[in-house]
């Protein structure tokens, strides 16, 4: 009895250890030796942390690694204000059948791809977009707008993609929590900002730290829009290692750039988990 | 004195269905005030409109003789207990019970005390530090009642706050209810479907059916005095026929049963012959006997056959058939005499004309 449910358990671990070990702990542990040498020519590798320095030294990297940093957590604070009242609203406010509609409303923009979407933005904010067109026709602009390929736009792009990894978790903790606490809130005669900060918002911690990680993470680790919207003058951390490995073909400052990512998106999460005073296991579990 | 709540022709309606339909009551400073009813029957409605979460349709509900209709819940004089407590699962018991402290911007040593203060007057001091799912069921509703008595309201809402408790919890707490109400020294109004809950702790009873107060009154009154048919069925157990007046002299009355039989009973309202009545009986008001000599004082006799023994303590009841066909509940006597008895044996049952009141019209 107990050899089979061992022969089980390992069974069952089997997958999850493949998974890891494959695609997440070798490629990693490869990616990181490949980020600790230096060519020295032909074929002849030495280790050092050259990459390192050099990513470290150069302006525009360093400038890009921080720039991504700060922008991916204000994203993370622009979906969160944004998806906060968005969620309450379909958790606590709507019933019934307005609510899985206003649910699926925020889920069918994810049923088209991420470069799909992404274009829909382009079509309305380019030169002769939608957008552009109605401010001309209706005289608040005398020639064509461009509006692609700012910060601002790119902000809106990546709020825009992270939307739903917030209003899920968000609208799951805030359906939790029952209306008779709100109601008990006010009739022990607080109003509706402290019932926001002394119940509401403590209820939805674990949603909002979740949310916020996921968002984060994706914000910082796209591609995709900050290419197509940010152009070149919003360079994002992601463009420079694809730029790395496959347009220069420099796989070690890539690799190394890649691993600066890793700790950076560590550190960020950590400190956002010991901010909120939570354990990553709350938060997950 | 001037009433501390007072609802006067009271009405909510949800679209098309009238959840409470013109309903007036006053309670009295420090009473304990029970609206009892089956659920529907529009008894929570009332509360929340006294709590100020709904807005009546029409009608004025008072409080300390000023109207508070146009006051938002969170500045009524008037807390609530709820039906699951809600106490804030995200804060101590201390920081539970400073809540609306807190909100009155008191100082923080002032609430600390009055938190102690409070905690010492429902017997669980030291606590304070707790979180709220370290208590058991009891403390939490003694807990959620000294959250709102730190604010020292008018009148303290109650929404059948021991439903979720077992038993012999519920038991206790009913008399614990009542010592913390003599306590505090502040008016309850409690709403619950249990009768017993209704019966022990309150000085006025309103008994609620469908909208509308059926009738208000003591516990006796209610239990000994019903004035309608559903107080008299939903207030302790009863025996009913159906029936046709035979006739009326005063308040004493003969009334024909469909299956046959004359019973003399008592009427509750005016009543004339012919009329369609019908006539409850209490299960501890019948007489059971081994002769008919026995029941030779009673104006309702019949005899029967046990069917059945329910054995609950003191509340022991016999289920006897009577030659009709028609089951009767009879309380059983502990006093030892009916010790032997057992189904299928041939028994007496007799009542007085008194004890059977009789109201128009069958329901």
């Amino acid at each position: 009895m107990r050899s089979h449910a061992r022969i089980g358990f390992i069974l069952l671990l089997t997958p999850l250890v493949l998974w890891l070990g494959l695609l997440i702990v070798i490629p990693h542990i490869d990616m990181f030796l490949i980020s600790i040498r230096e060519r020295i020519s032909f074929g002849v590798y030495e280790t050092s942390l050259a990459q390192y320095e050099k990513a470290l030294t150069e302006p525009l990297y360093l400038r890009t690694f921080w720039r991504t940093a700060v922008m991916s957590v204000l994203a993370t604070a622009i979906t969160l204000v944004i998806a906060f009242p968005v969620s309450y609203y379909i958790a606590k406010m709507a019933k019934g059948r307005l609510q899985q509609v206003l649910f699926m409303l925020c889920l069918i923009p994810f049923y088209v791809s991420e470069l799909v979407r992404t274009f829909g933005w382009m079509i309305l904010l380019r030169e002769t977009g939608l957008v552009s067109t109605l401010l001309q026709w209706a005289g608040l602009a005398d020639q064509p707008v461009e509006m692609l390929y700012t910060d601002a736009t790119m902000m809106v792009g990546l709020v825009y993609t992270s939307m739903l990894f917030m209003v899920v978790p968000l609208v799951t903790t805030l359906e939790s929590l029952d209306d008779s606490v709100i109601e008990a809130g006010y009739d022990l005669g607080g109003n509706g900002v402290s019932v926001l900060r002394e119940i509401i918002i403590p209820h939805a911690m674990p949603g909002i730290v979740s949310g916020c990680i996921v968002v984060f993470m994706l914000s910082l680790g796209n591609y995709l829009t900050p290419t197509m919207l940010g152009g070149k003058d919003s360079l994002w951390f992601t463009e420079m290692i694809y730029n790395q490995f496959i347009v220069r073909s420099n796989w070690e400052l890539g690799a190394a750039f890649g691993f600066m990512l890793l700790v950076l998106s560590s550190v960020i999460v950590w400190g956002m988990l010991r901010l909120t005073g939570r354990t990553l296991q709350e938060t997950m579990g | 004195m001037t009433p501390d709540l007072e609802c006067t022709d009271l009405v909510k309606r949800f679209g098309e269905t009238t959840a409470v339909d013109n309903v007036s009551f006053s309670v009295p400073p420090g009473s304990f005030f029970s609206i009892l009813g089956p659920s529907g029957c529009g008894k929570t409605t009332i509360m929340r409109m006294i709590a100020g979460f709904l807005d009546p349709t029409s009608g004025d509900i008072r409080i300390k003789g000023g109207s508070v209709l146009d006051t938002p819940p969170n500045k009524r004089p008037v807390n609530m207990v709820f039906q699951h407590l809600a106490l804030f699962p995200m804060m101590t018991i201390a920081e539970n019970i400073g809540y609306g402290l807190r909100r009155q911007k008191m100082p923080k040593d002032q609430i600390a005390r009055k938190v102690d203060e409070a905690l010492d007057r429902i017997g669980l001091p030291g606590i304070g530090g707790r979180k709220v799912d370290e208590l058991s069921g009891g403390q939490k509703q003694r807990v959620a009642i000294a959250r709102c008595m730190v604010l020292e309201p008018d009148v303290l809402l109650l929404d059948e706050p021991l439903g979720a408790l077992d038993l012999k919890l519920r038991e206790h707490m009913k008399v614990e209810l009542k010592a913390l109400q003599a306590a505090f020294d502040t008016t309850f109004v409690y709403i619950t479907h249990d009768q017993s809950e209704a019966l022990v702790m309150s000085d006025q009873i309103a008994v609620m059916n469908a909208g509308r107060f059926e009738q208000v009154g003591t516990g006796q009154d209610l239990y000994y005095r019903p004035e309608t048919p559903f107080v008299a069925g939903f207030i302790g157990e009863a025996n009913r026929w159906k029936g046709r007046i035979d006739r009326v002299e005063g308040k004493a009355l003969q009334m024909r049963t469909d299956s046959g039989l004359a019973m003399q009973a008592t009427a509750a309202g005016p009543m004339t012959t012919g009329d369609t009545a019908e006539i409850f009986v209490r299960p501890e008001s019948i007489r059971l006997a081994a002769s008919a000599e026995a029941l030779s004082g009673f104006d309702n006799q019949l005899q029967g056959k046990v069917t059945s023994i329910l054995f609950n303590g003191a509340a022991s009841r016999v289920l006897v058939q009577d030659d009709a066909g028609e089951t009767l509940e009879v309380t059983l006597p502990q006093s030892g005499e009916f010790d032997a008895l057992k189904r299928g044996d041939a028994v007496h049952i007799g009542w007085g004309a008194a004890q059977a009141t009789c109201f128009k019209g069958a329901i």
